[in-house]
């Protein structure tokens, strides 16, 4: 049991080595704490035992003191404070361009699916130095997509969209794990993130079947769920056009501002009637039990191909 | 404690009666910052989901009866009224009008009861208790059992303290009636007034907010 | 400080609040806060035995990766059980209710709590919400983990999640009912000439404490309800596929619980305090500081919940602001251990078993402190968030601090609560013994949670064996250690060499009366000219042998 043992976990992505310095950082803030403490309740421990035999002296505190043991942790807190949110800021600002994947979590495995359709359950095999965009959602409780070799994690949370993007720095096979308790097989529902050389991603790309492309597969829900009848341009405009919107500020009815993203198209899909485009009726029937969280993914994934433009990647 | 404990009525732990007044006042004001808190978080609630789903919340005021929450808001803040004169009855030492006003408002208390059970009457025919009766008519917002889960949760916890106060209005009603509170020492119907104030507090929010907010709207 | 009549000898058994009844009813309708206290004991005793117990079997499973002794269903019931015994059933009411019920009064000079009733009404509360809880255990157990988060809890669970529910809503009024007791006390019931900043900082500790008690409970009552009654009728407020944002759960339960947390470890910090200033027969050093951080650690603690929500989907700028704000709660926590340390310079330090307890909560309560800032760094937490170094983290706080200075203030309260010694060599073994236990079984948890260990979980990876095996053995002795006191405890209550009244010499009124003390705590009512911890003008105890009886100057 001692082959693979070690103290530090593997360092993997663009963003491991930040964290990891303020990690160290913090570490040696708390050595330096702790020594101190402990160095000074050892030696008056010792030179004022009692056996000694010296009268107590009366110190009833020193202002001075106070203010300079309570400045100094101020310090050091509020300089990991800014250090640290300026390194959460970027690991939580998405790219714009990036490999696009979608995560689907459910009781007990990951589902995730390539843009090129590859799909894959409890594994993601991605290219090294690609900045990397998973969109995730569950069907049911809450999880969490960790990658500890990676330093990131984030709440995989029903009814909504959440978003984790990483670039790898090392090929390899990492842990997958989900870190927010999800019932019984919560310590199965694990997997591994294997980083290839783009090359070798590649050729596991061609060496795999690949599926319909979500765009692609949106494209075909689009058609059958005749979602075009109002949604397309120049069809009498009962819906808003979607081509080119995606991203941008929509105006509603009621003079609200909403951005057109994931959340929102999701939102759109299952309850139409919650934002209504200005200018627009509330005609639209809501597709809740009628798609999947799978098939929601890709209408939006054609849907976002509608506004940037590169509908068919292939 | 030499004079005090003549009346008979200082618990052994206090020294004087204005000591004991004094905390068991203060034991019911932390006690009733707690019920703001508990009250609080049921607010929250309301105010996350009035944003998120308006229209759930406008359409479901409208199910309710605003002329009978009218009606009760009338009969609650009458109630306050009456313990309020009950509590000036013990502050003069007149044990018989102390017993009374409590009675009449525990009278008050009760006709609420009653028109609040013919409002949840019926919301059960129109099937609109989530868990039990719920039938929404079609084309009803998705989000109508949010609003009333929330109306029930929050009127059901009013009315949880309805129900404590009227068991301590009993308890302490009859104590007066017996003669245990006097000009100094009337500190058990001051404090069940003060619990009685909040509970109409709470109605005084939940009303508006439940029956009357987005109701112009349409 | 004069405490005219209180201290004079007396005979041989003389009436104290253990001898003046001996029936059944007189200690379960008992009035009285000491015997309350004592009720209290027993039940926080049986629970922390059973909390223990599921530790136990945790660490077990934990010994192998594969998790082959226990199905995966019930170690999670395992680890939601010991989360729920311990957090709302031992550390919750621990010192407040034990060593708070029965020495608040004592040190305010007053008879009693201002509500008496209220306070046995308090003990039922809890006993009852136990009751519930153990019902739920019983019937098949809860596997939510203590946390409850929706939608899990609230729609996919199969376990029994609404008794426990209950249990934990119902021990909650206790909780409320203590802190509205203590407050009414401490503002009404003080004795003539104890002005506020004369009270000792145990009493200042719980003052904070029961305002936390008081304005947070509530909120995760209703949370807790909301729980229950979405499992029961499905109204939706937490689900979200019926429109429900399950992430508003989270935000209303650690506006409660991460206040609780200061309601586990505010009140150690008082014991500390006392416990200190005794052994070194000094002022304490700072004592408005420490009074006031005690205050300013309350107030923080209701603006920092959303740190328990950096990966939950919560938009990056209130991340931002929850990590700034809780980093402040670090100056209030240091203060408090500088000021501590600060007391021992220039002392005249005795190491009987309180001190030892003490100076390991000094050093592990850094530890907790300062892991607390790998948390409240936004990029650190990501990585650490819902591993093993948080599961560390809070038992350096928890068991490193309040269960340590709990078993602190129960050796330095036991002889004046009984009247007796217990044996001191044993205790002191005992101490140590806790100390390295506690040490071997936590420190490596922080290792792997760097390594991305998650916890509750039941398997791991093979590469985080050596560290689980350490653990387990770190918590064999750490179990030994704490069912050593339990022994010698209960053997000194009969066999144990009268106390004296004051053993320690210690200041404060509580040392001032007779131990066991009487009914109604003082013969007369004590005057207070003197500010706490007045080491100048007491005189120390025989030297090394606090079986001694103490003669106090009056």
């Amino acid at each position: 049991m001692f082959e693979d043992f070690s103290f530090f976990p593997e360092a993997a992505s663009t963003v491991a080595g930040r964290v990891d310095a303020i990690y160290l950082f913090l570490v040696v803030v708390t050595i330096f704490f702790v020594g101190l403490i402990s160095a000074a309740l050892l030696i008056f421990s010792v030179r004022y035992r009692r056996g000694r035999g010296h009268a107590p002296e009366q110190v009833h505190g020193s202002i001075a003191l106070e203010i300079l043991w309570s400045a100094i942790p101020l310090l050091i807190v509020l300089f990991v404070f800014g250090w640290s949110a300026k390194v959460f800021f970027d690991v939580r600002t998405v790219p714009t361009e990036g490999m696009e994947v979608f995560v689907t979590g459910k009781q007990w495995m990951w589902k995730l699916q390539h843009p090129t359709g590859h799909r894959e359950i409890n594994s993601l095999h991605v290219p090294k130095g690609q900045a990397v965009i998973l969109t995730m959602t569950s069907e049911d409780v809450i999880h969490d997509f960790y990658v500890p070799a990676f330093r990131v994690k984030q709440d995989v949370v029903p009814g909504m969209y959440s978003q984790l993007w990483f670039e790898a720095t090392k090929t390899g096979t990492y842990h997958l794990f989900c870190a927010e308790y999800c019932g019984t097989k919560h310590s199965q529902m694990i997997g591994e993130i294997v980083v290839l050389e783009p090359a070798a991603y590649e050729a596991w790309l061609a060496g795999n079947p690949a599926g319909r492309n979500p765009v692609e597969a949106g494209k075909v829900l689009f058609e059958n769920l005749r979602c075009a009848t109002c949604h397309a341009a120049g069809s009498g405009q009962r819906g808003p056009d979607l081509a080119g919107r995606f991203g941008e500020q929509v105006r509603m009815r009621d003079g609200q501002t909403v951005i057109f993203d994931e959340n929102y198209a999701r939102q759109s899909i299952l309850e139409p009637k919650s934002h209504i485009v200005a200018g627009f009726e509330e005609l639209m029937p809501t597709y809740e039990g009628q798609v999947s969280e799978d098939e929601i993914l890709q209408l939006i994934a054609y849907i976002k191909s509608l506004s940037t433009g590169d509908e068919e990647p292939k | 404690m030499s004079d005090a404990t003549t009346s008979g009525r200082l618990a052994h732990h206090f020294e004087s009666l204005e000591q004991q007044h004094e905390s068991a006042l203060l034991g019911m004001w932390a006690f009733l910052a707690q019920e703001v808190m508990f009250f609080g978080g049921l607010f929250t609630c309301y105010v996350v989901y009035r944003n998120l789903y308006h229209d759930a919340f406008v359409e479901g005021s409208h199910h309710l009866d605003v002329f009978l929450g009218t009606v009760n808001t009338a009969v609650l803040i009458g109630s306050s009224l009456t313990i309020a004169l009950g509590v000036r009855s013990a502050q003069l030492g007149r044990p018989r009008a102390t017993a009374g006003f409590i009675g009449a408002t525990i009278a008050l208390a009760l006709v609420f009861f009653g028109i609040k059970s013919v409002e949840y009457w019926a919301k059960y025919e129109h099937g609109l208790i989530p868990g039990l009766a719920w039938h929404p008519e079609p084309g009803a917002s998705p989000q109508l059992g949010i609003f009333f889960g929330l109306y029930f949760v929050m009127t059901g916890m009013h009315a949880l303290h309805m129900l404590i106060g009227l068991g301590l209005m009993v308890v302490v009603g009859w104590r007066a009636l017996r003669g245990r509170y006097g000009p100094d020492n009337f500190i058990g119907v001051e404090v069940l007034g003060l619990y009685w104030h909040f509970v109409d507090l709470v109605w005084i929010f939940l009303f508006p907010l439940l029956y009357l907010l987005g109701r112009h709207a349409h | 400080m004069s405490v005219p009549g209180a201290a004079t000898a007396r005979t041989a058994e003389p009436s104290n609040y253990l001898n003046a009844e001996y029936s059944i009813k007189s200690w379960f309708l008992t009035l009285d806060h000491k015997r309350i206290g004592l009720l209290y004991l027993a039940g926080l005793t049986f629970f922390f035995t059973l909390g223990g117990l599921f530790a136990v079997l945790i660490r077990l499973e934990l010994l192998t990766p594969e998790g082959d002794l226990f199905q995966s269903e019930t170690y999670n019931k395992l680890f939601t059980m010991h989360g729920i015994f311990m957090v709302f059933f031992f550390l919750l009411p621990s010192i407040p209710a034990v060593l708070g019920n029965f020495f608040l009064p004592l040190m305010i000079g007053a008879r009693d709590l201002a509500f008496p009733k209220l306070n046995l009404l308090s003990w039922y509360i809890y006993m009852v919400g136990g009751l519930f809880t153990l019902y739920a255990m019983v019937a098949g157990g809860v596997d939510t983990g203590w946390t409850f988060y929706t939608p899990y809890s609230s729609v996919y669970a199969n376990s029994h999640v609404i008794a426990a529910a209950l249990g934990i809503f119902i021990s909650g009024f206790s909780s409320i009912l203590t802190g509205v007791n203590f407050i009414a006390t401490i503002h009404t019931m003080r004795a003539p000439g104890l002005t506020w900043f004369r009270m000792p900082l145990f009493v200042w500790a719980h003052y904070a404490t029961s305002l936390i008690m008081v304005l947070g409970t509530p909120v995760i009552a209703i949370t807790i309800v909301l729980v229950a009654i979405e499992r029961l009728f499905g109204v939706g407020i937490f689900d979200p596929a019926k429109g429900g944002d399950p992430i508003l759960f989270q935000h209303l339960f650690w506006f409660y619980s991460h206040p609780a947390v200061y309601i586990m470890i505010l009140p150690g910090m008082g014991v500390i305090s006392e416990i200190v200033a005794c052994f070194s027969r000094k002022r304490i050093f700072g004592y408005h500081i420490i009074a006031m951080s005690s205050l300013a650690i309350a107030v923080l603690g209701f603006l920092v919940w959303g740190h328990h929500m950096f990966v939950s989907g919560q938009s990056i700028y209130a991340g931002i602001l929850f990590s700034l704000l809780s980093m402040l709660v670090a100056i209030p926590s240091a203060i408090k251990v500088f000021n501590w340390t600060a007391t021992l310079y220039r002392g005249s330090i005795r190491f009987d078993t309180p001190m030892l307890y003490t100076l390991g909560f000094i050093g592990l309560f850094t530890i907790g402190g300062l892991t607390g800032i790998f948390l409240a760094s936004l990029a650190v937490d990501v990585h650490v968030h819902d591993t093993y170094f948080i599961v560390a983290h809070f038992h350096y706080v928890m068991v490193g601090g309040m269960v340590m200075a709990y078993l602190g203030g129960l050796h330095f309260y036991w002889p004046k609560m009984f009247g007796r010694l217990y044996p001191e060599t044993l205790a002191k073994i005992a101490a140590v013994m806790i100390f390295v236990g506690f040490n071997l079984t936590f420190f490596p948890q922080f290792l792997l949670g760097y390594l991305g260990m998650p916890r509750r979980y039941h398997a791991y990876p093979e590469e985080f064996q050596v560290l689980n095996v350490l653990s387990t053995a770190g918590a064999s002795i750490l179990g030994l250690g704490f069912a050593l006191p339990m022994g010698y405890l209960i053997w000194s209550l009969f066999r144990g060499k009268p106390a004296g009244n004051n053993p320690w010499g210690a200041s404060g009124l509580e040392w001032q009366t007779q131990s066991p003390p009487i009914s109604h705590n003082f013969d007369e009512v004590p005057i207070v000219t003197e500010e706490a911890y007045a080491y100048d003008t007491l005189r120390p105890p025989a030297a090394a042998s606090p079986e001694q009886e103490e003669v106090l100057h009056v």
